[in-house]
């Protein structure tokens, strides 16, 4: 059995950030959760029913009310302050990569589709070239993904990537990541989005630079073998 | 084993009645929703025709022109039907035969008035098989409520997603081998079907209310047989090249011959089918029931 | 109106003379409602959990025929040979959801808990709409059946999840599913006038009926509870019911609200669900802390520690369910400004909920906790809630929720809320309002067994689910085998489900303890628990009517273990001993205090 709490390693520049703010979560609610609980049962057994022993009336205490009441309101919103800067580097589009590389990706039932600009340079010319569940990106270059749906919502899932974000049919989400280390990692559709959802699976596949521009232009002259 | 109050008992057995009562109702539907037992009533049925006075159409499909060249199907995403052919799998939407001819051409009698209204048997289950995530065949004909059974020997998912228009589809998974029946109740020529696991796996399914129907061979030759004397007009249909139709009258004991031709001029005929395999230019369907 | 006074005049009689009919089938008595909403809806939750049951087969076991043969009494388009096919699992997943929310869960706090406590907690002889009542229970059965038919028509049960996320509810096309999802729309649609008809009543009823001297800040924690509940129920309801309709036209006459072709939008549905979604989770847990400060406060001999504040947090909860939906939507698309604005609002609602939880354990501190069955659960109910609280706040973390969201982090997370949380706060209020509904208490030993094996089963069962969230296991897949990257978790799958079938199996104690006792157990008087409520006044089971006179309230719910009294309860009613010349009357209706959001 596979028990940990310990994330699976992640291979894209805001990963580790991401991880960070994960663990501290962790960490504090570890801390309340043990502490509660401990807490619950040191009381449930010392004041368990004694004969002869009244409970003490208590109606409260507005101090302990402030107290917890201000120390929750303290640690949310600073775990709220602390998650807008990863947020914001994540998803704010002024934030967005520049030279980052340009893909398009079409989920369909049960497929994702990427689209690679051809030998013109351009996204959405008929010289595109398409990997059927194989998503191709070179590694150290952000990578931006055009995600859209051609029937109904997907989710784009790189786990090891930090990377989600719904495919939504006739709308066009931008979303980018920078892969840190070259090698497979898996592609997996978290929407349930009919009856083969469970295997809408595929390949994040980061070549070197190098590579990646090899594995382009081959791909390139083959499409151009076939017109 | 434990009494209930009287009031509780009440409230119980009026509660269970309900919900018996619903479980029955759906079950009846449940009955009509399996496959059809007209198969099995079929049996016992005389054909219709006296092989007498019966002659038969044979013919070929030719092709002129240069063959269009097919994709290759990029397998790679599913090593398990990739690693079932030796050499990579082709497309097969047009199949030209090394004698020029085309297969997958779908042929049957469109009007008969020597036929018309006669019952005919219902011929036993026709074999659909998903096998190296291609279908086989990629054309078939059927009669109306012939079993279909529909087999998977990839041992992974392939859904079979039929959008008939003017029938209910269907569209039911098989996770591992198995083997599952469908049939279609209404003609229609041709009902497409899809796998949408893998995106390339289409079929076809011409359905009609006799048993005068072919599907063009790797020679591009098909036959029509035991046929009532009289003129009929027989009907090609291809899934690229559109339809073409000839009269042929059948005599008592003969055998006529037909060709069809198609060319590839005609790659932009238009393909008689109202529901394309596009999702996207669906018409609304608003007649469920 | 006219309707409240009849029947109000009725209750002088004597309710045999009403007949058969009137008296167990259609009855008017909200008793006996209650009764017929508590039969119906535990039989929903044990179909939710068979349901659940055999997804757990699935995934424990996948690919494997059903045990018991059960696969011979399922036709094959759901699981031929006994193997539950992937359409069948989708169609699993979300007829579980939909009976144990919608049939299980809100009629169980709701339906059986508004019915039977607010009347008798607020000291009236009835609701304000009686035949109004009737009629809500009276939908239920007829919603439930059209849902349950769902799974015989052509196509089987609606297989698009509880959500319901356009464009794959809209159309037969893309599931498969054509009448089930219909079926699906039209019983939710029909289920709706249910709660609304009910919520109207508990308002109505809260606000105009107190006895004499329940002032806002007298009403048991119970009724407050359910009293914010209704509230959530009358105004998210209506949203829910509207969305349906509109989700309904796509499906039939081929309009486009939700669907892309035509200038529909997808994401309009998800935010039209959660606006309904999100106070409709509040529905489902605010009841079960309301019972369970209740049995806290009773077990432990104790008043609720910051009543004022459980009362204040309980609306504040209410209030911030309103602005939260959002977050559910952090991955679907959204303007990150406001996602970042959904999630402020988001951690914003755990100080109402450490409020409530610490102010649960300031009232077991320095008490006299009587270690019974309603106890444990209520205990129970603080112990799993602060799992799910907590859990809920990596998920509120929009960058955390990139990765954990629509994981199984998410299954446990609901889960601990919904079973860990409403669960045990409903076992917590049945066991301890039973014998005020049957006159007859409960088996004790069958009762901790119960408990016991629960507890333990729910925990083995449900909390390794984070960890495979945090693993990357998808929910709502079928076979998690497909993926490399989550063969390893096939092991702690199993593990789960046979805690699962052990956790489901030992609730037939529970059945077995609940039916046995109405017939054999001991006899439990007025006032079993020596408790405060005015519901403790009146015969177990109360009489039509409930009270022989309209009782006048001195005081708060919760004076227990009170310093001047060598009795450590103190009920509700009793006249002080320095005031015997005559009550000090204060007319409810004048009240000052602020009331509702």
């Amino acid at each position: 059995m596979n028990l940990s709490w310990l994330m699976p390693e992640s291979v894209s520049t805001f990963g580790p950030a991401l991880d960070n703010l994960y663990y501290v979560i962790l960490w504090i609610t570890g801390i309340v959760f043990v502490v509660t609980e401990v807490v619950l049962v040191y009381f449930i057994i010392k004041y368990r029913h004694k004969e002869g022993r009244k409970a003490t009336y208590i109606e409260g205490s507005s101090k302990a009310e402030w107290i917890w009441t201000s120390a929750t309101a303290v640690i949310v919103m600073a775990l709220a302050i602390y998650s807008k800067g990863i947020w914001d580097t994540i998803r704010h589009p002024d934030m967005f990569p520049e030279n980052a590389y340009e893909l398009n990706v079409t989920a369909k039932q049960y497929e994702w589709n990427a689209a690679y600009a051809g030998s013109d340079g351009q996204l959405g010319t008929s010289d595109d070239i398409v990997s059927r569940n194989q998503v191709h990106v070179p590694v150290d270059q952000p990578v931006i993904v055009n995600l859209q749906s051609e029937d109904v919502i997907h989710s784009f899932f790189l786990p090891q990537l930090r990377v989600k974000h719904d495919a939504v049919p006739g709308r066009v989400w931008p979303i980018w990541f920078e892969a840190t280390q070259t090698g497979e990692f898996p592609l997996a559709c978290a929407e349930l989005c009919g009856l083969g959802h469970y295997r809408m699976g595929g390949t994040l596949i980061v070549h070197s630079k190098e590579d990646f521009d090899i594995w382009l232009s081959e791909m390139q002259i083959e499409a151009e073998d076939d017109e | 084993m434990f009494v209930l109050g009287k009031n509780e008992k009440l409230i119980s057995v009026t509660l269970l009645a309900t919900l018996v009562v619903v479980g029955c109702g759906g079950g009846d539907s449940s009955d009509s929703a399996g496959s059809s037992s007209a198969a099995s009533e079929a049996t016992v049925m005389e054909n219709p025709v006296d092989p007498s006075t019966a002659g038969n159409i044979s013919g070929s499909v030719a092709f002129e022109g240069s063959a269009p060249a097919m994709d290759a199907i990029d397998m790679s995403g599913e090593q398990v039907c990739a690693d079932k052919h030796s050499t990579a799998p082709m497309l097969q939407t047009v199949v030209v035969n090394d004698n020029g001819t085309l297969s997958n051409v779908f042929v049957y009698v469109k009007e008969g008035s020597a036929i018309e209204g006669m019952q005919f048997p219902t011929p036993s289950a026709a074999l659909l098989d998903q096998d190296g995530c291609v279908y086989t065949p990629h054309v078939m004909g059927v009669m109306v409520d012939q079993e279909i059974t529909i087999r998977n020997s990839d041992g992974l998912l392939h859904n079979i997603n039929a959008s008939p228009t003017e029938q209910r589809g269907f569209n039911t998974s098989q996770p591992f081998n198995m083997e599952t029946s469908q049939d279609f109740g209404t003609p229609e020529v041709m009902v497409p079907l899809r796998c949408d696991v893998h995106g390339w796996m289409t079929a076809f399914v011409g359905v009609v209310n006799h048993p005068y129907h072919s599907v063009s061979d790797g020679s591009g030759g098909f036959s029509l047989s035991t046929l009532p004397e009289g003129d009929y007009v027989v009907e090609a249909w291809h899934e690229q090249y559109g339809t073409q139709a000839q009269t042929v009258t059948v005599t008592a004991g003969g055998t006529t011959d037909i060709t069809f031709t198609f060319s590839a001029d005609m790659a932009n005929a238009v393909v008689p089918m109202r529901t394309p395999i596009d999702p996207h230019d669906h018409p609304l369907v608003t007649d469920h029931q | 109106m006219s309707s409240a006074i009849s029947m109000g005049d009725s209750h002088s009689e004597d309710h045999h003379h009403l007949g058969f009919i009137r008296t167990y089938i259609f009855s008017t008595d909200h008793k006996m409602i209650a009764k017929q909403f508590l039969v119906t809806s535990l039989l929903f939750l044990a179909i939710g959990g068979i349901l659940a049951a055999m997804i757990r087969w699935q995934l424990g076991f996948p690919g494997q025929p059903l045990p018991f043969n059960l696969g011979a009494i399922l036709p094959n388009t759901m699981a031929p040979g006994g193997i539950i096919l992937p359409e069948f699992y989708n169609s699993l997943v979300t007829m579980h959801a939909t009976f144990m929310v919608f049939f299980a869960l809100m009629p169980l706090m709701a339906g059986v808990f508004g019915n039977l406590l607010i009347p008798l907690q607020i000291g009236a002889d009835d609701m304000a709409f009686p035949r109004l009542n009737m009629l809500s229970f009276w939908i239920t059965p007829v919603a439930g059946a059209v849902m349950l038919a769902s799974f015989f028509v052509e196509g089987g049960a609606a297989g698009a999840g509880w959500t319901s996320y356009a464009p794959l509810s809209t159309s037969g096309e893309w599931t498969g599913v054509y009448m089930g999802q219909i079926l699906w729309l039209v019983s939710l649609i029909i289920l709706g006038f249910s709660s609304i008809t009910g919520a109207l009543n508990y308002v109505t009823t809260v606000i105009a009926m107190r006895a004499p001297g329940m002032t806002w800040f007298r009403i048991p924690l119970a009724t407050w509870s359910l009293f914010i509940t209704a509230w959530l129920l009358l105004l998210a309801i209506p949203i829910l019911t509207g969305g349906l309709i509109l989700l309904l036209f796509d499906q039939t006459i081929g309009t486009a609200f939700f669907r892309p072709e035509g200038s529909g939008e997808p994401l309009m549905w998800q935010h039209i669900f959660w606006f309904f979604g999100h106070p409709e989770v509040y529905i489902l847990i605010l009841p079960a802390m309301g019972f369970v400060s209740e049995v806290i406060a009773n077990r432990s001999r104790k008043p609720v520690f910051g009543y004022h504040s459980m009362v204040v947090a309980l609306v504040a909860i209410a209030f911030l369910g309103w602005i939260v939906w959002g977050h559910h939507m952090f991955q679907s698309g959204m303007n990150p400004f406001l996602g970042m604005s959904f999630m402020a609002t988001t951690v914003v609602i755990a100080v109402p909920s450490a409020i409530k939880t610490f102010n649960w354990l300031g009232t077991l501190w320095k008490g006299d906790i009587h270690f019974d069955t309603p106890l444990l659960h209520a205990v129970s109910f603080v112990a799993l809630f602060v799992v799910g609280g907590l859990s809920g706040i990596f998920l509120a973390s929009a960058p955390v929720d990139i990765y954990l969201h629509d994981t199984y982090f998410i299954v446990a997370h609901l889960h601990y809320v919904l079973v860990g949380g409403s669960l045990f706060g409903i076992f917590a209020g049945i066991t301890f309002w039973y014998p005020k509904i049957f006159g007859r208490m409960m088996n004790e030993t069958l009762g901790k067994i119960h408990w016991t094996v629960s507890f333990i089963t729910y925990n083995l069962a449900f909390f390794p689910m984070h960890n495979l969230g945090v693993q990357g296991m998808m929910r709502r897949i079928y076979d998690p085998n497909q993926y490399e990257f989550l063969q390893s978790l096939q092991s702690t799958n199993t593990f789960i489900s046979k805690s699962v079938f052990v956790f489901a199996g030992i609730q037939i104690i529970f059945a077995i303890n609940f039916l046995w006792s109405m017939k054999k157990g001991k006899k439990s008087g007025d006032n079993p628990w020596d408790s405060n409520g005015l519901e403790w006044t009146c015969p177990s089971p109360p009489p039509h009517g409930n009270f022989a006179e309209v009782p006048i309230v001195y005081r708060g719910p919760y004076e227990y273990s009170h310093p001047d009294r060598e009795q450590d309860f103190w009920p509700q009613d009793e006249a002080p001993v320095d005031d015997l010349d005559g009550p000090e009357y204060t007319d409810p209706n004048e009240s000052t205090e602020s009331n509702d959001e």
